[in-house]
């Protein structure tokens, strides 16, 4: 895991000092809130419905014990003993005082860690594949090139102030659990004809309220070249985005308009004007960072356990929660566990201090001291022993934490919604618990197989809806809340945009017209082993409107 | 439709109405209601100099309902303001006032 270096240090020490008087000047009145707005935004600041809302940045989804543990004490102690995991990877406190933010951003930055690039118009922050350094289908871990990033996107003066926020996403297996191709920016990292390691890299990616799959940019950057090349891209955008209209903002609209072609042009222009050696990554850099990710000591372990074997003949549950949630390792003998934050009916994302510190000793204890953040709110522990996992699912289902459902219909992306969120036209959370409750994660949600559903509350789509296989959207008619159904969308490899199912459902109807999509398509399918989206994009829209406006009419929208 | 006053609290960010005396106050029913436009007007333009005291942000004026005297608000945000997340019924107002 990455070590902040003297400077990491002493900047981020700093920025808590500085913002401490900020604070203080903005309670003495000496600022107004137009003149601290800006500065408790870039500190990961919101002002929400009910209270304040701070956004701690968890680079690339990655913790230690003892961070988790400090998260866990820091909601304990100033928030309400509970924290939020968002789809940036992130944490989000709910409640915390303004005039105790200082305090919690030096607690935070005694464990490394801080909320600034959590907001504003910049280069926000990076997210990376949650099973790097692990996954069986890894050929490169991405985290050393994502904090490699991280550090060159850090306070970049020449990028603080984008036409709109900019987001990059890095992945190194072949599946993509890290969506980068709804991205600002999304890096595949892959080898070329002669073996050589750089990027496949994607751009103009993004939901939001024109959402758009990103375009390939370029074949292969070799890794020497990574910031040089994403300089190049951030500039084009820096000069041409358009800063007349927010909605217009992102690269996705100056890509979309310009055209992939004039795009590229432009692109190669500035990366070849600029290519001064400066931004090229020295070999003994990327080591340098490449030793910071060095794979915990794991040795391998004859490929079957017998503990393991034993309990999951012998215990259905257990193997229930094996078949979902535990994945395959690249050494064998070990598997990656995914701790789902969405136990039947409960809040997607949420943790409490509890629960936090739970996984916290697990993870020290059986799992390398490694925890992970998924963009799908939930927890990961990257290296646990195929020998430990029996005891580490009793201790995860003593505390609500072993709900086998990873990547199934209850395992369902929600963002905050209008239960928290002041942007929000609609409630997200209750429609994804009443989901959840219908759906529940016995036999009939496991005969359904993967199925992704995703929710956000406004078109801001936090919730990821336009990539959901199943997306909804809350809209807000006539003061009234309704949801628009999408089919199709998916965030992977095989990236798309949801199709729009027509007329929107009301709060009470939503859950209905989910089911009724669910039972068409558990109808149609060849056989349980074609998934969701495989049958959707061979049966195409007709079939799932005709059931769903034919049984139910919908709302007008 | 009778409105009452909002802000949220500088120094902690919770969400406070003004009351009649024109102080700023947690629970939803203390609020002060205003029926009349001029007086609310009035009354916004005192709750805005609450804003240059630094004492409060946000400051909206939002619709509500009155039934035996019990307020209650009109949209389903406004009713989420007031009561605290629908999720979570152990925290906000819902909590505290109930
Ligand atoms: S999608 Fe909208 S409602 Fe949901 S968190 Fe984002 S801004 Fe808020």
């Amino acid at each position: 895991m990455y070590r902040y270096d003297e400077f990491d240090a002493q900047f981020v020490h700093e920025r808590v000092e500085q913002f401490r008087d900020q604070v203080a000047r903005r309670l003495t009145g000496e600022l107004n809130e137009d003149q601290f707005r800006i500065h408790r935004l870039m500190n990961g600041l919101y002002l929400q419905l009910h209270a304040y809302m701070l956004r701690i940045a968890i680079p690339y989804g990655t913790l230690s014990s003892k961070q988790m543990r400090k998260l866990a004490e820091i909601a304990r102690r100033y928030d309400k003993s509970y924290g939020h995991f968002t789809t940036r990877q992130n944490l989000q406190l709910n409640w915390p005082a303004l005039k105790d933010v200082p305090d919690i951003l030096a607690e935070l930055a005694s464990v490394e860690m801080h909320a600034i690039q959590t907001s504003g118009n910049c280069i926000r922050n990076v997210t990376a594949d949650h099973f790097a350094g692990a996954a069986a289908d890894e050929f490169e871990d991405p985290r050393p090139y994502a904090e490699i990033l991280r550090q060159w996107s850090s306070i970049h003066p020449e990028f603080s102030f984008l036409p709109r926020k900019f987001k990059i996403a890095v992945t190194g297996a072949t599946s993509d659990r890290a969506a980068i191709q709804v991205h600002d920016i999304g890096l595949q990292l892959l080898r070329n004809d002669k073996g050589e390691l750089g990027f496949a890299v994607y751009v103009g990616g993004g939901q939001g309220r024109t959402p758009m799959v990103a375009k390939k940019i370029r074949d292969f950057l070799p890794v020497a070249d990574l910031l040089a090349y994403c300089e190049a891209i951030v500039r084009v955008y820096n000069l041409e985005g358009r800063r007349d209209n927010k909605y217009k903002a992102r690269i996705k609209i100056l890509v979309h308009e310009k055209g992939l072609e004039a795009m590229r042009t432009a692109v190669e222009a500035e990366f070849a004007e600029r290519n001064d050696q400066r931004l090229r990554l020295p070999q003994s850099e990327i080591d340098r960072i490449h030793a910071y990710f060095a794979p915990p000591d794991v040795k391998p372990r004859p490929a079957q356990s017998k503990a393991f074997e034993t309990r999951l003949s012998a215990d259905a549950k257990f193997a229930a929660f094996v078949n979902s949630n535990v994945s395959a390792h690249k050494v064998p003998g070990y598997g990656i566990v995914t701790i789902s934050l969405k136990p039947i009916g409960k809040i997607p994302g949420d943790a409490t201090s509890d629960q936090m510190d739970v996984v916290a000793h697990l993870a020290e204890h059986y799992g390398h001291d490694e925890i992970r953040v998924s963009h799908e709110q939930n927890l990961v522990m990257p290296y646990v022993a195929l020998d430990d996992i029996p005891h580490v699912y009793d201790e995860l289902a003593k505390h609500d934490l072993a709900c086998a459902n990873a990547g199934q219909i209850s395992d369902i992306i929600s963002c905050p919604g209008m239960d928290y969120c002041s942007l929000a036209t609609a409630r997200s959370i209750p429609v994804a618990q009443r989901i959840s409750q219908h759906f529940g994660d016995g036999d009939r949600a496991h005969a359904i197989g993967p199925l992704k559903i995703k929710i956000s509350g406004c078109i801001n789509a936090c919730g990821h809806h336009h990539v959901g296989h199943i997306g909804i959207l809350g809209l807000e008619r006539k003061g009234v809340e309704t949801y628009q159904i999408t089919l199709g969308g998916s965030a992977d490899e095989t990236c798309s945009v949801g199709d729009i199912t027509g007329p929107g459902f009301s709060y009470e109807d939503v859950v209905g017209a989910v089911n009724t999509v669910v039972e068409t398509y558990m109808g149609l399918r060849k056989d349980s082993a074609e998934d969701f989206l495989s049958a959707y994009r061979r049966l195409g829209m007709a079939p799932f409107k005709a059931a769903l406006y034919e049984k139910n009419p919908g709302a007008d929208i | 439709m009778p409105q009452v006053i909002s802000a949220n609290r500088l120094i902690d960010g919770l969400l406070v109405f003004l009351d009649r005396a024109g102080s700023w106050v947690e629970p939803f029913q203390s609020a002060a209601v205003y029926d009349d436009k001029g007086e609310l007007e009035l009354a916004l333009a005192k709750a805005q100099q609450d804003v240059g005291a630094n004492k409060v942000v946000d400051v909206a004026a939002f619709e509500v309902k009155s039934k035996s005297g019990i307020l209650s608000a009109v949209t389903m945000r406004d009713i989420i303001r007031t009561r605290g997340p629908s999720v979570r019924p152990d925290h906000g107002k819902q909590a505290q006032f109930s």
